[in-house]
């Protein structure tokens, strides 16, 4: 044991231990999930555990999309297209509102103001019956539009946006202003331009999140052609026939979007989180 | 309007000042752009929130068995139903369990795990990294992990197999509600999915935390560890603290993707939205019901949510002092 230092260097090797074992405590999931998708069923259900398959087993991945049970390539693409369409759908309308919310003086803003609040009361998942209900008398179960347009509304998102727009620099509006813009010009001229490291934040956290939401869609989705990857997951984990490693390579490909994103766009991510506290 | 004294501007033709100006006052008038930025999320607020939750108390007030335009009027029958259901009261306790197990862990891990990445001196953005890569993980994913392998009741999953290196026989961890095992399965689910993400919340509020204040209690004598953590961190991350415990009660309070996935078809371990998601979509499709059992679980969080802003507004006085 190295004790130069008093105290110091014990502490450090004791932080390090810790941080350590912590760390492998966090990455075991994620080698049980890459060690199991790459597997065969024999070896995963084998007698002893082994560590890692010696043969990668990459045809697991050709098996997964040809088997017809589960239509799980049609699953993906519609997580694509519902991520992306509400993280593109929430940022323009709950920015408007924010914006309004906070720059435009208007004589009845603060009752409007808290129509908003008062949703924030309510998780829109505690309130899923009534929004059923709603969605399949409009006729708009198992469609993109029932996925996507009852989630769009986030009064969270527009509050945030509000508090947000409360700090932008009124210089940079003013001298819109003083160019000719009215509101709406400078809004997409200047302002949108100048905010987009907090659009690129809420985009990620929104994006993670449309593609995690498990029970609205399970809700909408009662045909699997409407399914999501997370409807699809959860059809294979509470269906009869288990084959290991095929379960283990969805939910390997399922989780690999997201893996990107945070590979690429964590520096937003964490901004994010820190400056606003969303649930990722 | 301060437009109309300025119709030079306008341009040359005459018999377009009329309709030029009418736009520009419309351009320049607060009511119209204001009306313009927040009318389509305003609509989709009360046709997508407001109408649903209106719409669920008029339906608890109607026998609504498989039918969404009932027309038989039952009064507070739906109400007292739910009330008295054993199996709904049974999902508040669930939560109440599963809030009391799930909130001091996380609180603890994720300081816990701020604490540590903040004391690094090396490799401080791996680190981070690996502890908020779970994040990225749905609950459906980290379900099926931990349900077909990790805390698979078979021989070959993970924790039966290192039990059985130390000679421990196999633990069936979801089969049955006794011995309550499930709850490990689902309380190591969601502290592993969620930890990052408040460790993030609690690593920004220790980078905020004045670094003379722990300058001046080493003149002081204090000595660094468990005194300036009890003495400086603990006070000073006190508002974060109170913003993370309600957080992530709120968060508890929405649990269904672990317990839907991880308990599959069982009776017992239902929170409430799982026990209101049987009640309305399973086969019974009794809307009315589900509608009064959505309306208590409505009121109750509201109750919660305006007792928590009490609490904030009080943790930011206490905080700005």
């Amino acid at each position: 044991m190295t004790t130069k230092r008093r105290g110091g260097v014990m502490g450090n090797t004791g932080l390090c231990i810790a941080t350590g074992v912590a760390a492998f405590l966090f990455l075991v999931p994620f080698y049980v999930l890459l060690r199991n998708a790459l597997s065969t069923d024999a070896r995963i259900t084998g007698e002893h555990w082994e560590f890692f398959p010696t043969h990668l087993q990459w045809g697991n991945i050709g098996e997964l999309f040809d088997d017809p049970s589960v239509p799980f390539a049609r699953s993906l693409l519609n997580s694509l297209v519902v991520a992306v369409s509400m993280t593109a759908g929430i940022l323009l309308v709950c920015s408007l509102a924010g914006y309004a919310l906070a720059r435009i003086p208007y004589r009845h803003a603060n009752k409007i103001f808290y129509v908003v609040l008062g949703t924030l009361m309510v998780p829109t998942s505690v309130t899923f019956v009534p929004s059923f209900v709603l969605v399949s008398s409009l006729g708009w179960v198992d469609s993109y539009r029932g996925l996507i347009i009852p989630g769009l509304f986030s009064g969270f998102t527009c509050f945030l946006f509000r508090q947000y727009f409360l700090g932008f620099p009124k210089e940079l509006e003013e001298a819109a202003r003083v160019d000719g813009l009215g509101y709406w010009g400078a809004y997409w001229r200047v302002v949108v331009p100048n905010s987009l490291n907090f659009f690129a934040a809420i985009a990620t956290i929104t994006f993670i999140n449309g593609w995690n939401a498990f029970l609205w869609p399970l809700v909408i989705g009662q045909d699997p052609n409407s399914w999501t990857v997370q409807v699809a997951l959860s059809s294979y984990i509470t269906n009869q026939t288990v084959v290991f490693h095929q379960i283990f390579m969805a939910a390997a490909i399922s989780i690999l979007p997201l893996l990107f994103v945070f590979l690429f766009l964590q520096r937003w991510l964490v901004q994010g989180i820190a400056q606003t506290g969303i649930k990722g | 309007m301060s437009t109309t004294t300025k119709p030079a501007l306008t341009g040359p033709a005459p018999a377009k000042a009329a309709p030029a100006r009418t736009w520009r006052g419309l351009r320049g008038s607060r009511t119209f752009n204001f009306w313009l930025f927040v009318s389509p999320f305003l609509a989709g607020l009360i046709i997508f929130i407001y109408v649903p939750i209106g719409w669920s108390v008029y339906l608890s007030f109607f026998d609504a068995r498989f039918t969404v335009t009932p027309s038989n009027f039952i009064g507070f029958d739906n109400y007292t139903y739910m009330l008295t259901d054993p199996k709904f009261v049974h999902s508040l306790g669930t939560f109440t369990v599963f809030a009391a197990f799930i909130v001091p862990t996380t609180w603890a891990v994720s300081l816990g795990l701020a604490l540590l990445v903040n004391r690094l001196r090396f490799m401080r953005a791996f680190f981070r990294s690996v502890f908020f890569l779970p994040t990225a993980c749905s609950y459906v994913a980290a379900s099926l992990i931990w349900k077909m392998s990790l805390f698979s009741g078979v021989r070959f999953g993970l924790m039966n197999t290192v039990l059985g290196w130390f000679g421990i026989d196999d633990i069936a961890w979801l089969a049955s509600p006794d011995p309550p095992w499930y709850w490990l399965v689902i309380v190591s689910a969601r502290l592993w999915l969620q930890s990052g993400f408040y460790m993030i919340l609690f690593l920004a509020a220790l980078q905020n935390i004045p670094a003379e204040l722990y300058e001046a209690a080493a003149i002081d004598g204090a000595r660094p560890g468990w005194q300036t953590f009890r003495h400086i961190t603990l006070p000073q991350l006190r508002a974060t603290s109170t913003a993370v415990v309600l957080l992530l009660l709120v968060a508890a309070y929405q649990a269904f993707d672990e317990f839907y996935n991880l308990l599959d078809k069982t009776t017992w371990g239902r929170p409430p939205l799982v026990e209101l998601y049987y009640t309305a979509l399973g086969t019974e499709q009794d809307y009315g019901a589900g509608s009064a059992g959505a309306v208590i679980l409505t009121a109750l969080i509201v109750v919660v949510t305006l007792f928590q802003g009490r609490i904030m507004g009080f943790g930011r006085g206490e905080e700005s002092k």
